[in-house]
């Protein structure tokens, strides 16, 4: 998010030719992260090795590798309660071993990112390869109804970026993010320009402000989103996994489960504007509108403007949030439209959210690929012609 | 005496419910009033103080206490303490864990707390079997006892948790039983003073789950048990050797010293931060 | 630690007791016994060696051992229990 208040001072500008990994541990830096705890996985071992050698560097930033994926998301969960800002990276079966931890960080409301780099599933897959088959994992796969924010990123100054607004997100809403790359997006090499310190929107948790005696932890308000104390602040409460009640403290009773239920999902929901990132490419008169996300998104790119080289009216939605899903921003455009083309490289995990969106309306084709190789810009161009 | 039960009572939140959820006899409560009195006689407040408790019975006696108290997930209340301590070294992090907790799904990460010597106090309950879901035998269930999932007899050998701790490289570990309880009070402040990881292990009876199927009529003979058969170190090697076998040390094990990994990590930021300037 | 008796007074919450009946068992001097409520009860306080067994044995806090020269001025001493000063 780029600010618009003061002209960047381009001399404090460094341009770097980076992974996307290394944009990922720019970015957390920029927003603020001091806390890193993980576990070597590929493809995302380079968060990890660059975050080992940065950390330490810095007054209070800590780097530790813990024994596996549950312990590292554990540590982070700890780190966060004690006031950092705190972040994991893994992949595929490294995020299968999160989903307790996850579950554990949205019902105690822990800010926190994960990146998770994905790669061929199921199981060890295909280690080495892309794919974008963990999209409803990050969405549903912690057990029990629960709110998530999932973010994804295209290319390196994305993952910059991303990063950057993941942690904000997670530190406004008090709740864990996911940041879902791809194995080539996280491998390529590019130049970015890493901006100045300060020209990003940087959100820290709000603490609570009256004196401790009357602080509720979890109390009722309109935004939904308590205040947050470190430990040890003297604001000592009851941090815990079980359904509890305003004071911390675990509840079974129907009502107040129910509230608190109520509040996590309201939290998240009615702020789906601040949330919800999409960006367009030629959508305003398209009949035909690709939906893509990740490294499938610059394929898409390429091929919508060849096709509109060839007369064709197609359009292009990159989706940067991918769950909530950005419905309100989608039904806008898709009035239009005659065809939605959702490419992806699994066997159809969005798609089933833009036919939800859709609902009948337009035509869905999807456009699957699971062999590890990236959907290519003439795969899509040739659907587009097609339909 | 006088100021025992009420200097606990302090300690205690009190918009809770008392008595505590726990059964009639449980020694749970005694360890906590133990470790309240070690924290008392160390002088920390309230608020450098965090409990970090695993999930089972003994998870539950954190919420009663007026410290900063984190109830986690099962087996892996030592990842939190892991991550917290790192996050602010200035906080005392005492972590309270069951035998099943601890060692069956936590196994992996007590024996790498252990190992990294992460400042954090480990306090394992051991009642031998998992109370909170209904008496199923846990790692440390002696061979041969009966649970409701092993109901001809425990086949697998126990873990000892002392020889584990050890073996994982703890520098500190010391056991204790809830009725030795001025040892289990002198234990718990030795390893509250300490840096690093330090592990100690206390033994409590589960009546209702474990001794009712193993031949103890009431919660009183558990105690009695370990009456007769929980023997200080010492004492125990006084003993001729054919009678050792049945008996249960106590005492302290390991006493070593060594750096922290969150006193290493500091000195490895001042060295970074010298080369730097 | 005084040995000599009549110095204490033994008191008992029965809300909070559950009556597992430790500091019936352990009591060195038979001062306590299970009442018809289940609960634990003071029979013979005179008895009190002051070796306080039964308050640090209580699961649930629910003895307290007053000594009585405190007693005399039991109010003070509450505020004082509160203050929680460390013995160090």
């Amino acid at each position: 998010m780029p600010s618009k208040v003061k002209k960047p001072n381009r001399r404090n500008e460094r341009a770097i030719f980076a992974l996307g990994n290394e944009a990922v541990v720019e970015g957390a830096l920029l927003a603020g992260c001091s806390f890193f705890g993980g576990y070597p996985i590929t493809p995302s071992t380079e968060i990890a090795e660059i975050m080992a050698d940065r950390l330490p560097r810095l007054d209070d930033g800590v780097f530790i590798q813990m024994e596996d994926e549950i312990a590292s998301l554990g540590a982070v969960i700890g780190a966060s309660l004690a006031g950092r800002k705190a972040m994991t990276a893994t992949s595929g079966p490294g995020f299968s071993l999160m989903q307790e931890h996850i579950g554990y960080a949205c019902m105690a409301e822990v800010p926190l990112v994960i990146v998770n780099v994905m790669r061929g599933g199921p199981s060890t897959g295909l280690p080495t390869s892309p794919a974008q088959g963990d999209v409803q994992q990050a969405r549903w796969g912690t057990h029990g109804d629960h709110p998530i924010i999932v973010l994804s990123a295209s290319d390196v100054h994305e993952c910059l970026e991303m990063t950057v607004r993941a942690f904000n997100l997670a530190e406004k809403y008090r709740s864990p993010v996911i940041l879902l790359l791809d194995e080539i997006t996280a491998h390529t090499r590019e130049k970015i320009t890493l901006p100045e310190p300060g020209s990003f929107e940087i959100f820290t948790r709000i603490k609570p402000s009256m004196p401790p005696e009357w602080f509720v932890p979890y109390e009722e308000s309109m935004r939904g989103v308590p205040p947050m104390p470190p430990l040890g602040a003297g604001y000592r409460f009851h941090v815990t996994g079980l359904t509890h009640d305003v004071h911390g403290y675990p509840t079974s009773r129907p009502e107040e489960v129910q509230n608190l239920m109520q509040r996590l999902f309201r939290k998240i929901d009615q702020f789906f504007y601040d949330i919800q990132f999409v960006e367009e490419t030629a959508c305003d008169d398209a009949e035909i509108l690709v939906i893509a996300y990740g490294c499938v998104a610059r394929s898409a790119h390429l091929a919508v403007v060849q096709a509109r080289e060839k007369g064709l009216k197609a359009g292009l939605i990159k989706l940067k949030t991918l769950f909530p899903f950005p419905r309100p921003a989608m039904e806008k455009l898709m009035q239009h439209c005659r065809v939605l083309v959702v490419p992806e490289m699994n066997m159809g995990q969005i798609s089933r959210e833009v036919k939800r969106v859709n609902n009948g309306r337009a035509q869905v084709r999807t456009l699957n690929r699971v062999d590890g190789q990236i959907i290519t810009p003439g795969q899509i161009l040739k659907l587009l012609q097609k339909v | 005496m006088a100021e025992v039960t009420q200097l606990i009572h302090h300690y205690l939140r009190h918009n809770k419910k008392f008595p505590h959820v726990l059964c009639p006899g449980c020694g749970h409560g005694i360890v906590l009033g133990s470790l309240v009195r070690s924290i008392h006689q160390l002088g920390l407040t309230k608020d450098e103080v965090v409990l970090v408790a695993g999930i089972g019975c003994s998870g539950r006696i954190a919420v009663y206490t007026d410290f900063n108290t984190v109830h986690t997930t099962h087996g892996r209340a030592l990842t939190f303490a892991t991550g917290i301590k790192m996050a602010n070294p200035g906080l005392k992090v005492i972590v309270i864990m069951g035998d099943g907790d601890a060692l069956s799904i936590g196994g992996n990460h007590f024996i790498h707390a252990a190992r990294r010597n992460i400042g954090v106090t480990a306090l394992i309950l051991n009642n031998n079997i998992y109370g909170m879901t209904g008496g199923q035998s846990s790692s440390t269930t002696p061979q041969d006892s009966v649970s409701m999932t092993t109901p001809f007899g425990q086949m697998e050998k126990s873990f000892d948790i002392v020889e584990l701790a050890k073996a994982a490289g703890a520098h500190y570990v010391a056991r204790s039983t809830v009725l030795h309880v001025k040892l289990l009070d002198r234990i718990i402040v030795t390893a509250l003073e300490r840096p690093g990881f330090n592990l100690v292990e206390a033994l409590t009876p589960c009546h209702t789950q474990f001794g009712r199927k193993n031949k103890f009529k009431t919660v009183v003979d558990m105690y009695k048990w370990y009456k007769k058969n929980a023997l200080p170190l010492d004492a125990l090697a006084k003993l001729p050797e054919a009678q050792r076998n049945a008996r249960v040390p106590i005492g302290i094990f390991v006493q070593e010293e060594a750096h922290s990994l969150e006193d290493r990590y500091v000195m490895l930021r001042s060295r970074l931060q010298e080369g730097a300037s | 630690m005084t040995k000599k008796k009549e110095l204490t007074e033994v008191f008992i919450y029965p809300d909070w007791c559950k009556g597992c009946g430790i500091c019936v068992a352990f009591c060195p001097s038979q001062v306590l016994e299970l009442g018809p409520d289940g609960k634990a009860r003071v029979i013979k306080g005179k008895e009190c060696v002051n070796c306080g067994f039964c308050e640090y044995h209580c699961p649930d806090f629910a003895i307290v051992v007053k000594t009585k020269p405190l007693l005399k001025n039991y109010a003070n001493h509450a505020q004082q229990g509160q203050k929680a000063q460390p013995q160090k």
